[in-house]
């Protein structure tokens, strides 16, 4: 395991060999645009001023690293911290980056955004962060995301966002995607791509990841206080991965602390039957580089380089490819991937609501299972952070099918 | 004498004369505008897009951009997308479009441009898809959401098996950019009419002409434009500022709605005869206002 500089990525939106900007020509002019709008804005120290503030006193910040006493020692091994973005107003991780890019957007002057998303927290924090600004916001939801997290789209219709449903492709993130790329290209005078997760062309992945960072650099603080040491084990779930990012980010120097990624195993290993894009040596078949929506990064495609669809029965984690950092940090040995089950993620969403009071979103529930499966191999005093990226109300319907 | 020769030699070693620039050639001195037609390999089968091919060159165009399907075309309208999905549930493949190019090659010398997005094309490998496009008798490519900075190994292959490279120029292009996509591209400039994904308007975009004239100053290759050009006032508004027009989404809207292929090919060939006869009235009347 090496330690690597966090200077990624170079001039060209490349990690490694992943990255880059793979769009319509329309789309060249507002990408340099929001490159040079987000270069100014981080010279300016009243940018990350105001964010702070509203980072603080909207969203919540800091959230809590809280101990899991009953959890671990119900696993009889790690220390297990739980890093608590479900805290957060909104109920997740993704108001972080909304407002980030919300101030962003009041910057560059344009009074309309645009979003996907997939289990409706990006899009309820979009049209949260569109109202506190004042801006019109239209979000694109595939629509078996719209049945399977219904109380999102009653969020965001009452936060006064438009959303429009997909019903092309597998009806789920991607589609989305598609679709608010279909939107932007139209109205690129008008409107901000609010992009949601590490995804997209340079300067996205980017500029997502920047936004998220806080969180490892609060928990890299917290952990610090809490036991004088760093921790031995960063675990998170992996969708386009910004919660995992937003976590690792910080402590990428660290080489003693190994990071985890958990993906979506779904219901099977073969292609259409998972979303595990980077955990191809636990079995999952269909993982390639390629280029979709924007960049260059592992991708689930057939032979012939048609986008599989996924299945996950969690709809943040249910996407064909992964943020391009991941897999340059997949490719570094610096982080490692793997995935569990519907039902393990289920099992473990009950597990935690049990033992510590806190029902997880499904998203998070992944990595909860991956710490569950690891606990015996683990030594006592191993210290473990897990990333609680969201709370699991939206997901009552699913759970209640389940239990 | 012998200076003028060498830089004839050279003119031709960068630009050799294919299947493209010898129609728009002979475009230019017939005065006419050329009409390029887009058509999606596949949809509702490889045999039915040969037929319909086969009977849009007979019709008049003049250029045959072959739609290879992808499953998230980004790019495009509702109609195209349709198509797209038509013709992946039929089971095109890039490799399959390729052989379609060597078919339609058998029976015509119209020339064929591979019109794709860029993952079908990395997969199969850009040295291997450039041997087997040219090998099959196609005479360029555009890859929809490839930019000039990510295309440098796509454009060195592609070169190497004299294929043109066409890239896309949109109306938010810089000055500086138009520059460097005139420079890149061969065959033609594929002008994007407005900011949008393809699909038929009711009229095009005031500031057009602007556009054109702008990303002229920029290349001496022929104008194409493209997206939301469906009816004979469009083709007739391009007329003397525009070297071809290109029609697609219109032509796969005929294909969605014919019952059978060889009425698919009546209907697309029927379009294409109208709007090539308005593609040369809208040049003479040019020709005749500036004299
Ligand atoms: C709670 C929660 N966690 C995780 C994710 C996955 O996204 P990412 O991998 O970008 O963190 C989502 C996405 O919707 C989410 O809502």
């Amino acid at each position: 395991m090496s330690a690597i500089a966090p200077m990624v990525p170079d001039a060209r939106g490349r990690y490694g060999r992943y990255g880059g900007r793979y769009v319509p020509e329309t789309l060249m002019a507002p990408l340099e645009e929001l490159e040079r709008a987000y270069a100014a804005a981080r010279a300016d120290s009243s940018f990350q001023a105001e964010l702070d503030s509203l980072l603080h006193n909207f969203a919540g910040r800091p959230t809590p690293l809280q101990f899991a006493e009953r959890l671990s020692a119900y696993l009889g091994g790690p220390r297990i911290y739980i890093k608590r973005e479900d805290l957060l107003h909104t109920g997740a991780h993704k108001i972080n980056n909304a407002l980030g890019q919300g101030l962003l957007v009041t910057r560059m002057g344009k009074k309309r955004i645009i979003a996907e998303t997939g289990a409706g927290q990006h899009g309820v924090a979009t049209a949260t962060v569109a109202a506190k600004f004042g801006l019109t916001c239209t979000v694109y939801m595939g629509t078996e995301d719209m049945e399977r997290q219904r109380l999102n789209v009653f969020r965001m219709r009452l936060l006064g966002a438009e959303v429009v449903g997909v019903d092309s492709g597998s009806r789920t993130l991607k589609d989305a995607i598609n679709e608010a790329m279909r939107d932007w290209v139209t109205n690129v005078e008008s409107s901000h791509y609010l992009l949601g997760s590490v995804l997209g062309a340079h300067p996205y992945p980017q500029i997502v990841r920047d936004f998220q960072k806080v969180i490892g650099e609060e928990a890299r603080a917290q952990i610090a206080q809490a036991e004088g040491r760093l921790p031995d084990t960063l675990i998170a779930c992996v969708g386009g991965g910004s919660n995992a990012i937003g976590l690792f980010h910080a402590f990428l120097p660290d080489a003693s602390v190994r990071m985890i990624g958990v993906e979506a195993g779904g219901r099977g290993t073969t292609l259409g039957e998972h979303a595990a894009r980077l955990a191809a040596a636990s079995g999952f078949s269909g993982a390639r580089p390629g280029v979709l929506q924007g960049t260059y990064t592992y991708v689930l495609q057939n032979f012939d380089g048609q986008i599989a669809t996924t299945h996950s029965v969690s709809a943040g984690l249910d996407y064909p490819g992964v943020g391009p950092e991941h897999a340059w940090l997949a490719e570094q040995g610096r982080a490692e991937y793997c995935a569990v089950s519907d039902a393990e993620a289920v099992e473990a969403a009950r597990t935690l609501a049990r033992l510590e009071g806190i029902i997880p979103a499904l998203e998070s529930a992944h990595a909860l299972a991956e710490v569950i499966r690891r606990a015996p191999r683990m030594k006592k005093d191993e210290l473990v952070i897990l990333n609680l990226s969201g709370r699991g109300d939206k997901d009552m319907d699913i759970l209640s099918r389940y239990v | 004498m012998s200076e003028n020769f060498a830089t004839w030699q050279s003119a031709l070693a960068v630009q050799p004369a294919g299947r493209i620039a010898r129609r728009f050639r002979a475009l230019a001195e017939a005065g006419e505008m050329g009409l390029v037609a887009y058509i999606t390999a596949g949809d509702p089968s490889l045999a039915a897009t040969e037929k319909i091919v086969l009977a849009a060159a007979e019709a008049g165009a003049d250029v045959i951009e072959l739609g290879v399907p992808f499953s998230d075309p980004v790019a495009d309208g509702p109609t195209i997308q349709r198509a797209s999905d038509r013709a992946l549930r039929s089971g095109t493949t890039l490799a399959g479009v390729i052989e379609l190019v060597r078919r339609i090659r058998a029976n015509s010398e119209v020339p064929l441009v591979l019109f794709s997005y860029f993952n079908p094309i990395l997969q199969m490998g850009l040295e291997k898809f450039a041997a087997a496009a040219a090998a099959a008798g196609a005479d360029g490519v555009l890859a929809t959401d490839l930019t000039l900075e990510e295309a440098v190994e796509y454009r060195a292959a592609l070169q190497a098996h004299g294929l043109d490279t066409i890239f896309l120029a949109a109306p938010t292009s810089t000055d500086a950019r138009l520059a460097q996509i005139g420079a890149a591209s061969s065959g033609f400039l594929y002008v994007i009419s407005r900011a949008g994904v393809t699909g038929e308007r009711e009229a095009l975009p005031a500031d057009l002409p602007a556009l054109i004239r702008r990303a002229r100053k920029f290349t001496s290759l022929p104008i194409a434009v493209g997206f939301g050009i469906s009816l004979p006032t469009h083709v007739t508004v391009l007329g003397g500022i525009a070297d071809a027009a290109v029609v697609g989404s219109a032509l796969m809207a005929e294909v969605e709605k014919a019952a059978s292929t060889d009425e698919a090919a009546a209907a697309v060939a029927e379009r294409i005869r109208v709007l090539k006869s308005a593609a040369r009235t809208g040049v003479s009347r040019r020709s005749s206002e500036a004299s």
